[in-house]
Formats: C-alpha cells, sequence, structure tokens
C-alpha cells in the first residue's frame, strides 16, 4: 500500500506542527505531544479513569444500538412506502440541521439527570441519519434487481434476504459510520453540559481546572477510538461488497 | 392531496396535538410550555430586545464562520486538487474527518484564545471547513474533460477558462458545500456558546435553562429552529436551480 | 447461406390466427397508464404469435412499447385488454420457463459470477450437484470459465451481460424475451454478442423474442422481425428473413440482408421521424 506511505508523512507533519507549536505558546496553553502521550498513560493506568471510559461506552453502546436498529427500520418502511417517505424526507433533513444542542434542556427536563438523558442526546444526533440512508439505500436501489426477482419467481422473504438486503447493505453500512460518529458526539456533548460522570465530565472539569495536559490527552484518546472503528467499519464495507 | 400539503398537515397536526397535551396538563409547565406561548414568548423577547445582543453575536459568529469556512475551504480545494500526491496522502485522513468527535477540541481552543468569539469561530471552521474541501475537490472533478477542451478550441487563457468555463460547471457542487458549511457553523457556533460562553443564543438558553427561566428558553429554542429552517429553505431553494443543472 | 440469399425476393407476412398450437400469443393486448392530467397509450393493439422455436425481433422507434409488450408477454404486468397466452395457458404472474434478460446490467454486484449463474438454481431448491453440472456447463458456454470467481465490479459491460444470460441460461427456459441486452455495447462487441446469442438459441431449442433498436441485428438474427409504430405501438409489418438455422454474423455481407435491412427502414424511417420532429427523442 504506497499510499499509505504519503497519508504517514502528512500525520508526522501534522505532529512536528503540534511540536512547534506548543513551544510557541507554551505547556500552559498546548500540551506537547510527548506530554500528551505520558499524560494518557497515567490517567489509563487509574481505576478512576476507566470508570469514567465505561459510564460513557455504556451510554454510547445503549444510544448506538437503538439509532442503527430504529433508523434501518424507520428508513426502509420509508423507503419501500414512496408517499411515506416522500413526505418525511424534508421533515427529517430540517431536523438534521438544527443544532440539537438547544434541545438539550428540553430532554433534561424530560429524562433528568441520568444516563437515560445521556442515551437519548446519542439517539438525537444518530437516528435521523442513519434513517436516511436506510431511506436512500432502498430508493437507489436498481429497479432491475427487484423485476430479476420477479422473473425468477422468488418469494417475497428470498427476495427481501437473497436480493434485496445485500443490494442495500453498502450504503447502509455509510449511514451506519456517519451514525457512530454522531452518536458518540452526542453522548459527549451531552456528557460535557449536565454530567457528574463520563469522559465529556472530565473535559468540563479539566477546563475548570486549567488542566491543558489532560484534555488533550482526552481528546487524543477519543479521535483514536473514533478514527479506529470508521476504519474497521470502511474496511468491513469494502470486504463485503466486493467493490 | 399533494406532498407538499400533507407534509404541512402533518407537522401542524403534531404541533396541534403537542398544544394541547401542554394546555391539559398532560405535559407538565416545567418541563414544556406550549407552543402558542413559546410564540408569545419569542414575540416579547424580540420586541423588548433583552436579547438583542446575543443574537447579534450569535449571528455575527456564524457568518464569520461561515465565510471563513467557505474561502479556506475553497482555496485549500483547490491547492490540494492541483497537487495530485497531496490530495492521494490526504485522501484517507479526509474521510475519516467526521468521523473525529471535532468538539472535543472546543477545550483546546478555550486554553488558547480564551472564552470568547474566537475560540468558537475556530471551532466552527475547524467542524466546517472540511465539507468545503471535499465539495471544492468533488466539484473539480466532476468537470467533464471536454469542456475545458472546449475552452482550448476557443483559444482562451487559463484565467478566462477557470472563471467562464470552470467556474460555473463547479457551482452546483460547490453550494453543496456552502449548505454543509452553512450547517455546520450554526450547530458549531451554538453547541460551543451552549457549553461553555459567556455570550451569544447558546448561552442564554443555558443560562434560562440553569435559572428555569423556561419562558425565555423555549422562546429562544424557538428562534433557533425557526431560522434554520427558514435559512434551509432558502439554500435549498438555490440549490434545487443549481441542481438542474448537473451532469447526469 | 440460404436460398433467399440467391436473390429471392424478401417475402412479407401479415398476422394470422393461430395456425398450429403457437408457443406464446398475444390478442388484443393494450396498455393504458394513467396519469394525473391525462391517459397514455402506451402500447396496442397488439396481435402476435410466436411459434415454437422461432427467434422474433421486434423494432420500432423509442418510446413505442416494445419494453411494455415483454413485460406483458413475461407476466411482469397485465395487460389492460386482450389477453396473453403462453403454452396454451393464460399468463397470470410469470410463468414457468420464461426467462428474461433486461437491457440494465442486472448481474449481483455481492456476488462472484458462479454465484450469479448459481442464484437462480439454489431459490428453486435444485439438487447441488445439479447445480453445478448446470453452472459449469453455462458458464463454460457462455466464455466465461475463466472469470468465474470474479465479481462483477471487474468485468466488462458485455462481461456482465454474458453472466445474465448464462444466469438464464441455467433455468432451461423455453421462452427466452430478452430487451435491448446489448444496447450498451460497441458495434463490434454487439456482433458477436449477436453470434453467441444464436449460438445459445441453436443450443437450447428456445423461443427467442429480441427486442432492439437496431435494424442490422434484427435482420440478421431474426426468423422473424416485426416492425412497430410509434405510441400506442401497434405491428405494421412482419418480415421473414428466411434465414437458415446456421447462421451467424456473416450474413451482413449478402445483398439479402441489404434487402432486409432496407425493407425495414422503409417502414421505421416514417415514423423515427415523427419522434424527431416532436422533440421528445
Amino acid at each position: 500500500m504506497p499510499k499509505l506511505a504519503g497519508t504517514l508523512i502528512v500525520l508526522l507533519t501534522f505532529i512536528l506542527l503540534w511540536q512547534g507549536f506548543h513551544l510557541l505558546v507554551g505547556a500552559s496553553a498546548i500540551a506537547s505531544p510527548l506530554q500528551t502521550l505520558v499524560k494518557l498513560g497515567s490517567l489509563l493506568g487509574t481505576a478512576e479513569f476507566w470508570e469514567n471510559i465505561s459510564e460513557t461506552m455504556r451510554a454510547f453502546v445503549a444510544a448506538f444500538v437503538l439509532s442503527l436498529a430504529g433508523g434501518i427500520a424507520l428508513g426502509i418502511v420509508l423507503g419501500v412506502r414512496r408517499l411515506a417517505g416522500n413526505v418525511a424526507e424534508p421533515i427529517l433533513t430540517t431536523l438534521y440541521s438544527i443544532p440539537k444542542v438547544v434541545l438539550y434542556p428540553l430532554v433534561l427536563l424530560c429524562f433528568g439527570l441520568g444516563i437515560s438523558a445521556k442515551i437519548a442526546f446519542g439517539v438525537m444526533h444518530g437516528l435521523i441519519p442513519i434513517t436516511l440512508f436506510s431511506m436512500n439505500a432502498i430508493r437507489q436501489m436498481k429497479p432491475v434487481y427487484r423485476r430479476t426477482s420477479q422473473v425468477m419467481r422468488l418469494s417475497p422473504s428470498q427476495s427481501a434476504f437473497t436480493v434485496i438486503l445485500p443490494a442495500i447493505l453498502p450504503e447502509i453500512i455509510s449511514g451506519v459510520r456517519l451514525g457512530f460518529s454522531l452518536t458518540l458526539l452526542g453522548v459527549l456533548i451531552g456528557e460535557m453540559f449536565a454530567s457528574q460522570r463520563g469522559l465529556g465530565f472530565l473535559l468540563t472539569s479539566a477546563i475548570n481546572l486549567g488542566h491543558i495536559d489532560t484534555i488533550m490527552a482526552i481528546a487524543l484518546l477519543l479521535t483514536v477510538f473514533a478514527v479506529t472503528c470508521n476504519s474497521l467499519m470502511m474496511l468491513f464495507d469494502r470486504q463485503l461488497t466486493h467493490r | 392531496m399533494s406532498e407538499k400539503w400533507l407534509r404541512i398537515t402533518i407537522v401542524t397536526a403534531m404541533i396541534a396535538l403537542v398544544e394541547l397535551l401542554c394546555q391539559t396538563g398532560v405535559i407538565p409547565r416545567m418541563v414544556m410550555i406550549a407552543p402558542s406561548q413559546m410564540v408569545v414568548e419569542l414575540a416579547h423577547i424580540l420586541v423588548s430586545g433583552q436579547f438583542s445582543a446575543d443574537i447579534a453575536t450569535t449571528f455575527t459568529n456564524i457568518a464569520i464562520s461561515t465565510v471563513l469556512s467557505i474561502l479556506l475551504g475553497f482555496v485549500a480545494g483547490l491547492i490540494i486538487y492541483s497537487l495530485p500526491s497531496l490530495r492521494d496522502a490526504l485522501e484517507p485522513l479526509l474521510a475519516s474527518y467526521y468521523a473525529v468527535p471535532t468538539f472535543v477540541f472546543y477545550p483546546v481552543f478555550i486554553t488558547l484564545f480564551g472564552v470568547g468569539s474566537a475560540s468558537i469561530i475556530a471551532i466552527a471552521v475547524l467542524l466546517a471547513v472540511v465539507s468545503m474541501v471535499t465539495a471544492t475537490l468533488n466539484g473539480l472533478d466532476r468537470i467533464p474533460r471536454v469542456l475545458r477542451k472546449t475552452g482550448q478550441i476557443y483559444r482562451m487563457s487559463r484565467v478566462k477558462t477557470a472563471l467562464l468555463i470552470e467556474l460555473p460547471a463547479t457551482l452546483p457542487y460547490l453550494f453543496t458545500g456552502v449548505k454543509l458549511s452553512v450547517a455546520y457553523a450554526f450547530i458549531g457556533v451554538i453547541a460551543s456558546e451552549f457549553i461553555l460562553s459567556g455570550a451569544g443564543i447558546g448561552y442564554a438558553i443555558a443560562y434560562a435553562y440553569n435559572l428555569f427561566e423556561n419562558g425565555h428558553m423555549y422562546a429562544l429554542i424557538l428562534l433557533v429552529l425557526v431560522t434554520v429552517t427558514i435559512v434551509n429553505t432558502f439554500l435549498n431553494m438555490i440549490d434545487r436551480r443549481l441542481q438542474a443543472r448537473r451532469q447526469r | 447461406m440460404s436460398a433467399a440469399a440467391a436473390g429471392a425476393k424478401v417475402v412479407t407476412l401479415m398476422p394470422q390466427p393461430a395456425p398450429v398450437e403457437a408457443h406464446a400469443t398475444l390478442r388484443g393486448v393494450t396498455r393504458v397508464f394513467q396519469l394525473p392530467k391525462s391517459t397514455l397509450h402506451a402500447l396496442g393493439p397488439i396481435d402476435l404469435d410466436l411459434a415454437k422455436g422461432e427467434f422474433f425481433s421486434v423494432v420500432g422507434p423509442s418510446g413505442c412499447g416494445k419494453s411494455t409488450l415483454l413485460d406483458i408477454l413475461a407476466g411482469l404486468s397485465p395487460p389492460q385488454s386482450g389477453t396473453a397466452h403462453f403454452e396454451g395457458k393464460p399468463v397470470a404472474g410469470v410463468p414457468d420457463g420464461v426467462g428474461v434478460v433486461f437491457q440494465e446490467d442486472a448481474s449481483f454486484p455481492w456476488l462472484n459470477v458462479r454465484d450469479n449463474v448459481a442464484f437462480g438454481l439454489r431459490r428453486a431448491g435444485v439438487d447441488p450437484a445439479e447445480i453445478t453440472r448446470r453452472v459449469d456447463y453455462a458458464v463454460g458456454f457462455m466464455g466465461l470459465k475463466d472469470f468465474a470467481t470474479s465479481f462483477p465490479a471487474q468485468l466488462s459491460g458485455g462481461m456482465r451481460q454474458r453472466v445474465c444470460i448464462a444466469r438464464t441460461l441455467v433455468l432451461q427456459p423455453r421462452l427466452i424475451l430478452l430487451d435491448e441486452p446489448f444496447g450498451a455495447l460497441d458495434q463490434q462487441t454487439r456482433l458477436l454478442m449477436g453470434d453467441e446469442l444464436l449460438r445459445l438459441w441453436r443450443e437450447t431449442s428456445a423461443t427467442v423474442l429480441l427486442i432492439t433498436h437496431a435494424l442490422d441485428e434484427a435482420a440478421m438474427l431474426s426468423d422473424r422481425v416485426g416492425v412497430m409504430s410509434t405510441r400506442p405501438g401497434t405491428f405494421i409489418d412482419f418480415v421473414e428473413t428466411g434465414w437458415e438455422r446456421d447462421r451467424d454474423s456473416r450474413v451482413v455481407s449478402t445483398p439479402h440482408f441489404g434487402d432486409i435491412t432496407a425493407r425495414l427502414w422503409e417502414k421505421l424511417r416514417v415514423e423515427a421521424m415523427k419522434i424527431m420532429s416532436s422533440g421528445k427523442v
């Protein structure tokens, strides 16, 4: 994979710029790459940090599963029922572009300050893109596939599982990738705003205490986690669809 | 019934339902005030002007972020496009960019610039700029080679070809980037103001929430909802005109 | 070459009521679409008899309803009026023994060539040993043996159409319907694919109905060609070609081929010009 060499060079350049920037503005403003890694290492050594990670992950996993199941189901229904899909789509895209943070107070008032509020935030962010992508997946499916299954006289369930599902899977996976990132973001922002536990909360308290190395360590951890998961999903996509 | 009217009916029906649930107390006042009440409160605060400074701050931040993202994104896109090896190196990173919870870098900007417009604009631009870069690259890719050849046949200079042929051809795709930049600018600015700030609509909503001032809070939330819907509808109208030009 | 090539004139036949048991028939078939503000007469009335084992082509201007005709014959869509019969029974849904090759590439991108070809057989619950036998045969017959484990994304348009044809072939259809199967291919590939189609036809002894906009293709491949008018499409001419069964694309070099093509164009040109002047090509 020769192309990856170029990417590595870009990443290295970025790290060098980071170091340079650190030297420029000082350790109280930006932690150096090394300091960040060291801090992250020490944090990962504490039980307390892991408790916060698990808090965030529990909320995230629950929110993601809900967004996934709900989004795909809803998207398929809206894709199959053309009228419903056409009516719903502009409503969904408008809701999608609203800064969902402004609805957080409403969610907190409904769910209180516990984990269910966080899960609700996550679902708020992830459900709509997964729905839209799934709906689109059905709509974009080549009509000739359905006609082929008709000509082959497949039963409705055979048609659904052996033709339609594989045909729409790539598009659905794209939606799932996006939904993953957005659900994570929703949970984190929720924790930053109103929580006493979790990585988002650690970020907020680190801001208040001025612990820049903690801030950057957590940001680095989250970035690595998100990018790794995203890359895995992309790899899975490529394997599955042979394109 | 046409789709548009069906949609309007459904939305109206849902709002009416919420109104009913609020008026009858099924949804307690402490949780949410009735939609009609929200409209009244919004009218109040607009007339009284008590949040005018915050509103102005937010919209200014959004405008600056949008313009910066579009310009930076476009220029960066042009540069990346003209250096294919750079593009190859950056492509995997650009594809993964939106996987990163960019927002977690907001605290970093606060440490750098302090709490204020600078940090907010920085994070909003960080969110929005990549969508403009991707849209620019996409648009430049999609210029059919035959159009450039046409420019050559007409013996047009490089600059003229760029302005009179390439730019109009890319416009529909660039506009997709503009739309996304606006959307991300809105989200980035308001979310930042909400989490940690001293001014702006997002801050005002969080402040009202903490003081249990549901009236003001919902008025401002409604303001955001209405503004976003109007801006989106307007941008979509333009987008539809441009999309009709796209090569199929 | 056939006796007709010796200079005999082309014989034109008008449609007759089904004499001996026709393999498939359409009687008074029409198709009308209801649009919000008007009705669209897409097709008809159509009378057509396909003899068993015949190779029949349909040519006509754009929008004349050729594809709709195929849909009705295949049972994919019901006629507004009139009847469709296959092997003596009315067509209701897709009958057993009918295969269709579509204009668009219908190969499944998530399966390799072998799995694509085996797809219909597996769904029908055919014995695995039999599946292997038939798939091997079809893959070999269509010249896909070297690509058996490749995926459609790695193949050219022509190869993918061959996969679709192979997939139809394994189901051993008695009536094969093809809707402009070579439309997306270049002329030279089309001529060669035409030869493949003739080989297939002889090998399976199936009845073939081919829809094409290419006059030369129709003239070269068919026993009989039906010329359709503009919408609502009806048959305005039937042209017998009189070719021998073991023909191939080299018939294009005979004078008789020119006669047939001229005859087809004579009728078709008028119809095609109507489309051109209406601006809706």
